[in-house]
């Protein structure tokens, strides 16, 4: 029995504080070994430099050995425990990717210590719940990252795959068929096509802010209820511009901020009522679009007004967890701070600000943030892959193999893909080449 | 009316599946009896005379390794072979021939007439014979009551089958035989999932009406190729060439005047055809900007006059399939023996069956070939075998033989029907294989023959002749790998001439079979480098294993990460509302498909890595009951 050997970022992401890593499976200790020196003894912490593939310094921190059986998870687990921070965790975890651990699923962890007997059986259902929360959380976060150009990029990318195996697997099964077939020299070029593409798109998508992204929380409610002033008094500077009047924010704003060093990207949306002239229209569906798309809803209300979610026009999306905020208190003098289900603020005043960081910070908890951590760096380790597979495909070309490895390495590139996208099963292929060919005698 | 002794296994149906069946118990020492409304129709051909072609040729060698019928029985009866994708690599290459129907018959019936413990019986069946939830044997047409441990029913497009030429239609069994009617109304009262299918065939051709001066010859492969690892080699009967021509605008032109009278597009049919077998007005209506469809005329046997025209089966009206032939290039004055037709028929939804081929809700029932859904001689008899093969291990309370994804082209074919089910006639392609390299037509015997030998296939002699071979690879292997070449001891020359460079570095002899350029018999006649092994088929392993090294190690390592969950069984009768955490959807699609194993269910189509590791968590959980 083979098992693969995982690894995740046990701690929030956020600036500063420590960060762990944890890896678990029969290769932990030898990638502790490569990088960060001998295994020390069970259960000790050692300060080690954590090493890059020239030698270089990555991080520096404490290296932990837990050897199997007797570890959480029943198997090798070794961790380290660095500075955190998203660039450097990012860093050690790509490091740990290509000496061959694997990202953890959601919930893995428990899941292996509990396959390997490590947790009782009463703690099945919590097993079932992580895996669960987790990869609903893992789910939004993926679909976050695939959104934009990203997304049209990797479309792209399998369709051009999907187009060259329809034409290679239909060259290899239906051979009697007389098939618009592709040179071996014109199938090198469209994989050095696909390959220059794979690689475009993994630069883009690794560049900039993305992974420090986080979460996204929507500010909604009906015009005037100091939507802004709240964004503002969250981002303590002026991001959104504040009138008194009604309907002036028509576009959706957003910011970044960290919580505790937990990133966050808040948006400020444009108030929500019936009626309005188009723009204000076309800035309210913009509003109810980022709000299905959030991780939360700050759904702002002015003190002393009526519930707002009995208004047709304040409808909230089906799914998101909203927090309702009444803003304004120092009009009618309410205490601050969490009232059961709602957060008193001003954002004048800075009254009960923060009650709602506070209480930002423990809903969105730490496998949401991880979630959208490591969403990415999934998508760009099989985009890295994919590539590898690729690079393989055009050297067979290149080198006269046979088309029927050069098939096999685009098929493993397409699975690497289909980890981003969803898989295209060889039904969908079959499908494609019954549709493209007069197949059949 | 009993009638004794019992068998242990009954085979109904005397098809490509039946014979497989039985003949695979009776070798396995089952008394077996073989059921058949008709005993001249064992080993008929009912669509077109070939076996083989690529992917269906790796089943042939897969059967073959077992010891089964298929290729013993084309190797007499081929008359024309050719080896496909020969300028493609080894896992794609794959055999096929053309069969003289009746020489095949001929030879299907001698090599089960070989089999002592084997008795065919003509008579039809008209019932199961159900006690306590088993099926213990079978009722057939003149009421015998006839018991056995194991029933495998192989019988084909027979159940509910209607015929369609054009605008008529009527019940019937292929080509002149009766409908199995009685067995199907039994079958639909059990709870068994039933769905609808058709395929179809063209019109057959007088030889003597055809102008062969205006086509192309297409000649078989000379030497001629063979099939059976246990044929002697000179088996073959007389080669022929086959034809080709092709429809032209004139064609599509009378086509597309009489599709109203198509029961194809007049509503008249619901069955679901094959996209990769269209009919030539599916054709038409679907490509109609192709100018010409190629047509193969494949002759149907040495005495026979009669041929058929691989391309345009159709189920239009007989005029218009008059007219249509006569519109082809070298067709003008054909005279059409029999006219084409589609048949729709009854399937069982294989997603009932375990991936043995015994029923999942009537344990001793086996099913295989057509009925399971799939189409073409191949995969019925590969069906035939696997069921054969476990109709007696459960006779024998033997562990099943369920063959795996990784290990043949029956596992693949049998894990897609079992888990995804079919909405068309299930047809073998190489690209279904995702561990296609492994899966080759070369090595069938080597991944296979151990399986035959533990089911009592393999008989001593054959055993040790097959370990021999098998050692061999191996050892040659070893002292390639082994064996250095220094660039000193290969010279500037010979390197430039063998390697089209010099030599740089040391390199083992396995390192320089690699290279694309180089060959065996030019590498053990390299300084130091020989003697090689005699044995063609000994390096032939060589050279691919050498070859494909880095992508069958890449393969057998998913394989292993994989093991896991192909291990782990789903009890039969797991309550999915049990286990928590599932989506409604993911809970439906399990119960619909109910998988055999955990690598099955991730493989449904739907299926979450989540859902699969909350499944892994309640299985889990569950074990740990139970010997607690």
């Amino acid at each position: 029995m083979t098992t693969s050997t995982i690894c995740a970022v046990a701690t929030p992401p956020g600036r500063g504080g420590v960060g762990v890593i944890r890896v678990s499976g029969p290769e932990a200790g030898r990638l502790a070994e490569a990088m960060a020196g001998p295994v020390p003894p069970p259960r000790q912490a050692v300060y080690r430099r954590f090493c890059g593939v020239d030698g270089e310094t990555l991080d520096e921190g404490l290296l932990l050995w837990f050897p199997g059986p007797g570890s959480f998870t029943g198997e090798d687990v070794m961790e380290l425990q660095g500075h955190g921070g998203p660039v450097v965790m990012d860093r050690l975890l790509q490091r740990l990717l290509d000496l061959g651990a694997e990202l953890a699923a959601p919930g893995e962890f428990s899941q292996r210590a509990f396959v390997n007997g490590r947790m009782d059986l009463t703690r099945a259902e919590a097993v079932a719940d992580l895996i669960e929360a987790g990869s609903e959380a893992a789910a939004r976060a993926a679909v976050r990252s695939l959104q934009g150009e990203f997304a049209r990029a990797v479309a792209e990318l399998v369709e051009q795959l999907t187009r060259l195996r329809v034409h290679l697997e239909s060259s290899i099964d239906f051979v009697d068929e007389p098939l618009e077939g592709l040179a071996l020299s014109d199938v090198g070029q469209q994989i050095e096509a696909i390959g220059a593409a794979v690689e475009q798109t993994r630069q883009a998508a690794g560049r900039g802010q993305q992974l420090q992204e986080g979460l996204t929380v929507v500010i909604a409610g009906p015009p005037n209820a100091g939507k802004s002033s709240l964004l503002n008094a969250l981002a303590g500077r002026d991001a959104a511009i504040v009138t008194a009047q009604a309907g002036t924010t028509r576009d959706v704003l957003d910011a970044h901020l960290h919580l505790d060093g937990l990133p966050l990207r808040v948006l400020d949306t444009a108030g929500l009522r019936r009626g309005g002239d188009v723009v204000e229209q076309e800035g309210m569906r913009r509003a109810r679009a980022a709000m299905a798309d959030a991780d939360r809803i700050l759904l702002v209300t002015e003190a002393g007004a009526a519930d707002p979610s009995a208004d047709g026009a304040v409808a909230l999306p089906a799914g998101v967890a909203v927090t309702r905020v009444v803003n304004k208190i120092d009009l009618t003098g309410d205490a601050a701070g969490v009232q059961g289900e709602q957060v008193a603020v001003s954002a004048l005043t800075g009254a009960g600000l923060p009650a709602l960081r506070r209480h930002l910070r423990e809903v969105l908890g730490v496998s949401d943030g991880e979630a959208a951590f490591i969403a990415r760096r999934r998508h760009l380790d099989a985009l890295a892959a994919a590539a590898e597979c690729i690079d393989e495909a055009l050297a067979g070309a290149r080198n006269g193999l046979g088309e029927e490895l050069i098939a096999e390495s685009l098929r493993q590139a397409q699975g690497r893909l289909g980890e981003i996208t969803g898989a295209v099963s060889t039904e969908d292929l079959l499908g494609r080449i019954f549709s493209t060919f007069c197949i059949g005698k | 009316m009993e009638h004794n002794p019992s068998s242990d296994v009954i085979v109904v149906g005397g098809g490509h599946a039946g014979t497989e069946a039985a003949s695979a118990a009776a070798r396995m020492g089952a008394r077996t009896l073989l059921l058949t409304q008709s005993l001249d129709t064992i080993g008929q051909m009912s669509c077109n005379p070939a076996i083989g072609g690529i992917g269906k040729g790796h089943l042939v060698r897969e059967i073959d390794a077992f010891g089964g019928i298929m290729g013993r029985a084309i190797d007499r009866a081929g008359i024309q072979f050719r080896i496909l994708n020969q300028r493609k690599g080894p896992a794609v290459r794959a055999t096929r021939a053309q069969a003289d129907r009746a020489l095949y018959r001929q030879a299907v019936r001698s090599l089960l007439d070989e089999l002592d413990n084997l008795t065919l019986f003509q008579d039809t069946v008209q019932d199961l014979i159900v006690e306590g939830g088993e099926v213990r044997g079978v009722v057939t047409g003149m009421g015998l009551r006839l018991r056995a441990g194991a029933v495998v029913l192989t019988v084909g497009t027979f159940l509910g089958g209607r015929i369609h030429i054009g605008d008529h239609n009527r019940s019937g069994g292929r080509a002149g035989d009766a409908p199995s009617i009685a067995l199907a109304e039994r079958l639909r009262e059990l709870p068994l999932r039933v769905g609808r299918l058709k395929t179809g065939t063209p019109p057959r051709i007088d030889a003597r009406s055809i102008d062969y001066a205006a086509l192309a010859e297409q000649p078989g492969d000379d030497p001629a190729p063979g099939f059976s690892r246990w044929s002697r080699g000179d088996e073959h009967p007389r080669q022929v060439p086959c034809h080709i021509t092709h429809t032209n605008p004139e064609t599509h032109a009378i086509i597309a005047g009489a599709l109203d009278r198509s029961p194809l597009f007049s509503g008249e049919i619901d069955g679901v055809g094959p996209r990769y077998c269209p009919s030539i007005e599916d054709k038409v209506v679907r490509f109609g900007d192709r100018d010409g469809h190629q047509i193969f005329l494949e002759p149907e046997g040495l005495q026979t006059r009669e041929v058929y025209p691989n391309g345009i089966s159709t189920s239009l009206p007989y005029d218009t399939q008059v007219a249509l032939v006569r519109s082809i290039r070298g067709l003008e004055q054909a005279h059409i023996t029999r006219p084409g037709y589609a048949i729709e028929y009854d399937y069982l939804d294989p997603r009932d069956l375990h991936p043995g081929l015994e029923s999942l809700h009537l344990p001793g029932l086996f099913l295989a070939g057509q009925i399971n859904g799939t189409t073409g001689y191949e995969e019925a008899g590969a069906q035939g075998l696997l069921a054969g093969v476990n109709a007696v291990a459960r006779a024998r309370a033997l562990p099943r033989w369920v063959p795996q994804r990784h290990e043949a082209y029956l596992g693949v074919l049998v894990d897609d029907l079992t888990t995804r089910g079919t909405r068309e006639p299930y047809r073998m392609f190489t690209s279904r294989a995702e561990y296609r390299l492994q899966l080759r037509e070369d090595n069938a015997d080597l991944r296979l023959l151990p399986v035959a030998r533990a089911y009592g296939l393999i008989d001593d002699g054959a055993w040790a002749a097959f370990e021999q071979y098998r050692e061999a690879i191996a050892a040659e292997t070893r002292r390639l790998e082994t064996t250095w070449m220094r660039p000193h001891d290969l010279g500037a020359d010979a390197g430039e001439a063998v390697l089209g460079q010099p030599l740089r570095r040391e390199q083992n002899l396995l390192g320089l079979l690699r290279r694309p350029e180089m060959d065996y018999a030019t590498l053990v006649g390299l300084p130091g480098a020989g003697p090689g092994v005699d044995d063609p088929r000994v390096s032939e392993q060589v050279v691919i294993g050498a070859r494909y090294a880095g992508y069958l190690k890449r393969q057998a390592d998913q394989v292993a990460r994989s093991a896991q969950n192909e291990h782990r069984v789903i009890p039969d009768q797991i309550d999915y509302a049990q286990v928590p955490g599932l989506s409604s959807e993911v809970r439906e699609k399990l119960g619909d498909h109910r998988p055999a194993t955990l690598g099955q269910a991730a493989r449904i189509p739907g299926m979450t890595p989540a859902a699969v590791s909350l499944l892994l968590v309640y299985l889990r959980r569950g074990d740990t009951r139970r010997s607690a």
